[in-house]
């Protein structure tokens, strides 16, 4: 019996579904009034105050999805700031990251601003730049941005730095000029260490949305999950984070299934000849 | 007497440590050297006596300290054009698929990509890797790397033929199969070739002459061997002649003190 259903590759998405519907049911059986007497707290209405009802909560997700489909412009604001930050902090990053590789100089002069700039916490920024890109996607944009682009720029950094030197004078040698270089030498070199860092960085893209969306702002999941904050829906706030993890495992996949069509000339470990 | 292909005239090279500029390593001193077109050149030396510095002097991808390098009798200043470069190491972009890695150099110098594309499956097929075009490096063996590195360098048709221990990671059977591979090329084309090596046999059974560098620091030729065995030669089997013999012995004689004292040096380094 037990080998059957023993975790093995095969099985493993059932056993994944299984923790996930645990764990529901564990939060259903702690939170819903009277179902069992109030272990930690004072009345049976308290737990379900503070953590919410899994079921109210999915109640609250389909309404917003099926019922009154009135997420999508939520859902599209966030997600439209989360793509904007991440690609113009991915190009910027790349751009900045490849030039001050390239150009020692500049980088030894840049580099204890570089420094402070990263070691600042960015999402102090997030009020500023509301006052200077106001309550729309700008800010959060902005937001979004200051946290990728250094994630990008110290990774295509140290993705040209570390360019293999036979591989460099190889292709010297073989008659690439500068920018035949840059394009086909140092742009891919580079490109590997992006793509480790993209999960990281489509995270943190993200976050500056939310965060940004938090703080100030008239749509987006965020502004959802603040409003029902505000008049202690907690149903609400939680069916607004479960929106959002779900958002950000998808775009992480998407991200996954652009590194594998991309970096395809990469070995991976333990991979054979498939013939 | 003909214009020698490339001609390194009294090189020196001295290299300054970045971090402590007071000190210098000079790594080969007055080093004159030329190969003929059609001629080729081995460079035998002890580990660390600078015969890799003077192959990229050759390249162009290292300026000398002093002395000059001349290509077909003019002065060479920054990469060398007319030369292919086969590295010791890795030295194939792992981005680009063998097929894209042999046109990198026709595509470099903005040949229409059906032409390089014909060029290079042509060269992949001369090399024995005809179905392969399609691979990334890390999926090829070591072997299979090494001809991809050849077709390379050779389908952009270069004058002169820099090769800097090429073979030296192969194991035995294939190495002597490339080198065989590598004469037979040669022998259709004749371009001048530098070849460096610290193999002796290897250096004998494949050159017409060969010049033994003394241990480092300030190493310079020490001997000149011209080999005079027949072609075409079969590198397994040139290397049971008489001559051949007689040839290895003359040079190790030479050889054997630098390589001595090539690792008594590094030995008080360490």
């Amino acid at each position: 019996m037990w080998s059957a259903i023993k975790p093995n590759p095969r099985n493993i998405r059932i056993w994944q579904v299984l923790v996930l519907v645990a764990l529901f049911a564990f939060w259903h059986a702690m939170t819903v009034p009277g179902l069992i007497p109030p272990v930690f707290f004072e009345n049976d209405r308290q737990a379900a105050f503070f953590f919410g009802e899994p079921l109210k909560i999915l109640g609250r997700i389909w309404t917003w999805f099926v019922v009154e489909r009135d997420i999508y412009g939520h859902l599209w604001v966030t997600l439209l700031e989360t793509v904007l930050a991440f690609s113009i902090g991915t190009a910027a990053g790349l751009a900045v990251g490849m030039w001050l590789a390239l150009a020692p100089v500049a980088a030894s002069i840049l580099d204890p601003y570089i420094k402070a700039a990263n070691s600042m916490p960015r999402v102090i920024l997030a009020p500023i730049f509301a006052v200077w890109f106001g309550l729309g996607i700008a800010s959060k944009v902005a937001l979004g941005f200051t946290l990728v682009f250094f994630i990008v720029f110290f990774n295509v950094y140290q993705g040209v730095k570390e360019v293999s030197p036979t591989v460099l004078a190889n292709a010297r040698m073989l008659g690439a000029s500068q920018r035949q270089l840059l394009r086909h030498v140092y742009l891919p070199s580079a490109t590997s260490w992006v793509f480790s860092s993209l999960h990281t960085s489509v995270g943190l893209a993200f976050v500056g949305a939310v965060v940004g969306e938090y703080l100030g702002s008239a749509r987006g999941v965020g502004y959802l999950i603040l409003q029902a904050e505000g008049t202690f829906d907690i149903n609400t706030v939680m069916a607004g984070i479960l929106v959002l993890t779900a958002f950000a495992l998808f775009l992480d996949w998407v991200v996954g299934l652009a590194e594998r069509r991309l970096m395809k000339w990469q070995p991976r470990s333990g991979e054979t000849e498939k013939l | 007497m003909e214009t020698p292909a490339l001609s390194l005239d009294r090189i020196t090279c001295t290299f300054v440590s970045p971090d402590n500029p007071g000190q210098r390593y000079t790594a080969v001193r007055d080093v004159t050297l030329d190969v003929a077109p059609g001629e080729f050149v081995s460079v035998v030396g002890p580990t660390g006596c600078g015969k890799s510095t003077l192959l990229n002097v050759g390249a162009g991808l290292l300026e000398p300290s002093s002395g000059e390098v001349r290509v077909f009798g003019e002065r060479l200043a920054g990469i060398n054009r007319r030369a292919g470069y086969m590295f010791q190491s890795e030295a194939l972009m792992p981005w680009r698929t063998a097929l894209q890695n042999v046109t990198a150099g026709l595509e470099f110098r903005d040949m229409p990509a059906d032409e390089a594309r014909r060029q290079g499956e042509a060269w992949l097929q001369r090399v024995g890797l005809g179905g392969f075009g399609d691979r990334y490096p890390h999926q090829l063996s070591g072997g299979m790397r090494k001809r991809t590195s050849l077709a390379q360098t050779l389908v952009l048709d270069p004058d002169i033929m820099l090769m800097d221990e090429p073979f030296s990671a192969l194991d035995i059977q294939t190495r002597q199969l490339m080198e065989n591979e590598v004469l037979e090329l040669w022998a259709a084309k004749r371009k001048a070739v530098l070849f460096i090596t610290h193999d002796l046999d290897e250096a004998i059974a494949m050159s017409d002459r060969v010049v033994v560098l003394s241990a480092g620091p300030a190493s310079h030729p020490i001997g000149e061997f011209t080999i005079d065995l027949a072609r075409p030669r079969d590198v397994a089997e040139v290397r049971v002649t008489q001559r051949f013999i007689e040839l290895h012995k003359a040079i190790w004689d030479v050889l054997r003190e630098e390589v001595l004292k090539g690792y008594q040096q590094q030995k008080k380094a360490a």
